[in-house]
């Protein structure tokens, strides 16, 4: 690799050497320089509990209608006017929410893998607790202070991008947590101080600081910028005229894609989106009406939207999609679901095993259920992350970023 | 080589709490010096030191001082609040008032369909008319997207072409003059006429009655969200009762609500001016008593619509669902409000707990009504809570007893008493406080039956809250950082809304936190460059007098204000 086609491959071509950010100036001349291609993980987290029951439907699945006598979305076959509201057939047994629509494409192509009866093996459904353990990539364990994203960095070859692991949104997430440098950014385009002069007197006194923890943010938060500054000055349209719905999830993937077609060396990403905790109202008269259904189709559109701008760069990319645990089995005479247990996963990515469903499924007959009362668990989540992380980003070192488990593949990439 | 690097990396980058080592517990027993005392009372128990503070703290005495502030009632209120939050009238308003004189677009229909009643006021009246009717014409429009288009010609029918022009290209002076001439009616007319562009600049000049009728333009159901900020706002930088002011914002949010949820959008206002502000010096349990009944509680966490599943009678007849029972409230009343997540309790206690509050309902959330126990959704079963049996057929009222039981039971729990003081140490003391001091405040709490104030009390009369472990060792929130910005400059506010809006982009939206464990107590949740960046911009904005609404009297650098230093408290 050398630095004529570095260049040529990156956004920063357009800067110029001499304005470039003094860690590519360094690297460029360092004998292990990063690849521009590296390998990128995408995790996409559902706040609240979604219920997989509802967004991967068991549609083969008896007992599925017998619990839930109003809030299930019909059988494929269904005709006359619950045709709109029929769950969309993936393989016989199992069917898409009919918001999912645009990923139908993706699984048919087999870009999209769906993990199902997949969760955390702690038995807690406190959203707070669940989260945490799912973050910190050990359930049950409350001591642990960093992410499994974090962990799961590979180790550098030379000096290392600052924006190597992006979460999005104003909090730097859980996941991301750690020792490596990892960025909280809402907009790419307000990461800076907005007065050169005054940005670099704040850079001088963080950097001179004596508390050491105000000390390492500032000079993370500074080398970003300094990094972000190549994608600041370029106006972003997505590709291929793919449209992201507004909203949180819509802005943070187009931001995303935005960044790691920067070539500012990216290759980890965390965004979220909340709202998923439906204790009413979760579907509503019809399937798709209802909180849920809202929220699917937003989740869907963007989804697609980021396949779609993402391009070939997919085939470098995965985008994982998790929840903290998953809903009651049984609906609650709320037109709603209570919190449950285990949940489903999305995996979607040019190098992905797609267009089926992954994992053992354990039905939903009262003595099949976990407590009598949820969906059971046949895949530990880390199955999935681990095999994403050793098998996709190239990082074996399991033991450090799973501890006190050792995950089995599934073969999905 | 390599090795050291990353060790002295992943120090540096610390995983460790805040500043100083925390697992030193020397560090909280070795007392600051006296000098430093004002200094650490005054950035723990207020929203950061105005000109001048310290100086009056230390005329009164600090111990003096500390006990005043235990005792807002003794503390007569800043006039220049007083004023400033008069003009923010649903602030004083009931929530049914505020759904009828600010209604949603669903609401306006409903009067108009003569479904609902109109506000008395013939004023407010006249106005949801006009909206209603401006309303009607964007619908009617349909496929034509740009909903200036009918308004452009309006304002040319409304004003001369003088007038327009001076609107326009006019000096601040000239604006308000040409706009103040003109009638009520035509103002609210032209208001609503007025390009984006010209209203915001209207706004910003405009005296707090005609920017209060500009805001209306914007649609009045948001009159309600934009009152509670600024109001908040206000009061974190002008109230003289600064430690009350604290608390309501440390009780608001452990007993947070999500102002974006449904109802709960007009229920927040009286939650928190009638619930959470009297209660945060008094008994736990009537606070906690206080939360469970209040509309906005019950509808935010969705007790309202639980029911017993051998309740007598199901909610809802004919084609709506039979209805069922509902853990939301149950489970975090338990996990969040109480016990504590590892306080003790178990599954079956979150399910037995949610079947006493069956019941526990709203009469008409919609129209923002009142707490009713409704026993006809009871689950009038026997249960047994934490060990302790409730007797089925609850007696007295038709099973309210069963719920009130619950209170008492998690209200007087020592895993209640550890939960409470170490948030409260969390917030004034230290993000990991330590356990003597801790278990020090819990004692209090058990033997007091549950006063805060005694526990307050408890936590500042401590060694470990005058030490060098807690010194300095906090990092702001976003809240408490634009407070204190504003303090710092000694900022006239004649408004607060772009301020609101800071807080935001600092990563605190104020009363939007979705999920009801609140915005965290701890540093950590504030430590990351998006916010870092946001509070550097903002000091910049600050110190050069750009924030809009803000005048600066006392000029401070942006570098100051935007230091490291001054992101801890």
């Amino acid at each position: 690799m050398t630095r004529r086609i570095f260049l040529r491959n990156s956004a920063l071509a357009m800067v110029g050497v001499g304005s470039a950010p003094l860690w590519l100036e360094r690297a460029l001349y360092a004998a292990d320089a990063p690849s521009p291609r590296k390998k990128i993980l995408v995790a996409i987290f559902q706040r609240g509990a979604a219920d997989g029951l509802n967004v991967v439907v068991p549609h083969g699945e008896k007992a599925y209608y017998d619990l839930r006598p109003t809030i299930s979305v019909p059988r494929p076959s269904a005709s006359g006017d619950k045709r709109e509201d029929a769950a969309i057939d993936l393989d016989g047994f199992f069917g898409f929410h009919p918001s999912l629509a645009p990923l139908k494409p993706l699984f048919d192509r087999r870009h999209l893998a769906i993990v199902d009866a997949v969760g955390s093996p702690d038995p807690t459904r406190s959203h707070f607790d669940a989260q945490d353990y799912m973050e910190s990539g050990t359930p049950g364990i409350k001591a642990t202070r960093d992410g499994w994203m974090n962990r799961a960095l590979p180790k550098p070859g030379g000096k290392v991008s600052p924006v190597r692991a992006v979460s999005l949104g104003p909090t730097l997430a859980r996941s991301m947590a750690g020792p490596n440098p990892a960025i909280a950014l809402q907009s790419i385009g307000a990461f800076q101080v907005r007065d050169p002069e005054a940005a670099r007197q704040f850079q001088d006194m963080y950097l001179a600081s004596k508390d050491p923890v105000m000390r390492a943010a500032g000079r993370e938060t500074f080398e970003a910028v300094s990094m972000l500054q190549s994608v600041q000055s370029q106006p972003y349209s997505p590709a291929a005229g793919a449209q992201y719905p507004r909203g949180r999830l819509g802005d943070s993937l187009r931001q995303i894609a935005q960044l790691i077609k920067s070539d500012v060396g990216v290759e980890m990403a965390f965004a979220d989106v909340g709202g998923w905790d439906h204790h009413v109202n979760e579907l509503g008269q019809r399937a798709s009406d209802g909180q849920l259904a809202v929220l699917l189709r937003d989740y869907g559109q963007a989804l697609g939207a980021f396949w779609q701008d993402m391009g070939d760069r997919m085939s470098d990319v995965v985008v994982v999609t998790m929840s903290e645990f998953g809903r009651t089995a049984h609906e609650n005479g709320n037109r709603g679901t209570d919190h449950g247990h285990a949940n489903c996963m999305f995996v979607m990515g040019g190098a992905v095993k797609g267009g089926k469903v992954y994992g053992r499924w354990p039905g939903l007959e009262k003595e099949q259920l976990y407590e009598g009362r949820d969906l059971a668990l046949t895949t530990d989540f880390r199955d999935v992350l681990g095999e994403l992380v050793s098998r996709h980003l190239g990082n074996p070192t399991l033991k450090s970023v799973f501890p006190g488990y050792s995950p089995k593949a599934l073969g999905l990439v | 080589m390599r090795k050291p690097a990353l060790l002295a990396l992943a120090c540096l980058c610390g995983l460790a709490a805040f500043a100083k080592n925390p697992h030193d517990a020397r560090q909280f027993l070795r007392q600051i010096p006296n000098n430093d005392k004002v200094s650490q009372a005054l950035n723990r128990l207020t929203f950061g030191p105005r000109p001048g503070d310290a100086e009056r703290v230390r005329a009164m005495g600090l111990k003096k001082w500390i006990d005043l502030e235990l005792h807002p009632d003794r503390i007569p209120e800043n006039p220049v609040l007083t004023a400033k939050l008069k003009t923010l009238d649903t602030l004083a308003m009931s929530s049914a008032e505020l759904v009828r004189d600010y209604p949603t677009p669903q609401m306006v229909r409903q009067m108009v369909a003569g479904q609902a009643p109109f506000p008395a006021d013939p004023g407010r009246r006249m106005l949801i008319q006009k909206l209603a009717a401006k309303a009607e014409l964007k619908q009617g429009q349909g496929d034509q997207p740009n909903p200036t288009a009918p308004d452009a010609p309006a304002l040319a029918s409304l004003l001369t072409r003088e007038q327009i022009r001076t609107l326009r290209t006019g000096t601040a002076q000239q604006r308000l003059a040409a706009f103040q001439t003109l009638s009520t009616d035509k103002q609210d007319d032209v208001i609503a006429a007025l390009p984006a562009g010209l209203r915001q600049g209207l706004f910003q000049i405009a005296p707090p009655e005609l920017r209060r009728k500009i805001e209306m333009a914007n649609g009045p159901q948001q009159m309600v969200a934009r009152d509670l900020m600024e109001g908040k706002l206000l009061r974190a930088i002008y109230s003289d009762r600064q430690l009350d002011e604290v608390l309501a914002d440390f009780w608001f949010n452990h007993f947070n609500i999500f102002l974006d949820k449904g109802a709960d959008h007009y229920l927040v206002t009286e939650y928190e001016r009638d619930v959470i502000r009297p209660g945060v010096l008094g008994k736990f349990r009537d606070l906690l008593e206080a939360t469970a009944k209040s509309p906005a509680m019950l509808f935010y966490l969705d007790n309202w619509q639980s029911v017993g599943p051998d309740a007598p009678q199901p909610r809802g007849q004919g084609k709506k669902a039979r209805r069922g029972l509902n853990e939301n409230y149950g489970r975090e009343l338990l996990e969040l409000h109480t016990l504590g997540v590892d306080g003790g309790y178990t599954q079956k206690d979150v399910t037995e707990v949610a079947r006493c509050f069956t019941g526990w309902t709203i009469n008409q959330p919609q129209r923002g009504g009142a707490f009713q126990f409704n026993p006809r959704l009871h689950d009038n079963g026997e249960k047994v809570v934490l060990g302790v049996t409730i007797p089925a057929g609850g007696g007295g009222i038709g099973g309210i007893q069963d719920g009130e039981k619950v209170l008492d039971i998690v209200a007087r729990h020592p895993s209640t008493a550890h939960f409470i003081s170490t948030k409260l140490a969390q917030r004034f003391v230290a993000d990991d406080p330590p356990a003597a001091l801790v278990n020090r405040m819990a004692q209090t709490f058990l033997k007091t039956d549950g006063d805060l104030r005694e526990v307050m009390q408890t936590m500042l009369a401590s060694k470990e809250f005058w030490s060098v472990g807690a010194y300095r060792s906090k990092m702001k929130s976003p809240l408490e950082m634009v407070a204190s910005a504003v303090r710092a400059v000694n900022g006239d506010v004649d408004f607060a809304f772009a301020l609101a809006n800071q807080v935001a982009q600092l990563g605190q939206p104020l009363y939007r936190k979705q999920e009801p464990t609140g915005y965290s107590n701890s540093s950590q949740e504030w430590m990351n460059s998006a916010g870092l960046l946001a509070r550097m911009n903002f000091a910049l904005q600050l110190a050069n007098g750009k924030v809009p609404g803000v005048k600066v009297q006392m000029a401070k650098a942006a570098t100051e204000l935007g230091s490291p230093e001054f992101q801890k408290r």
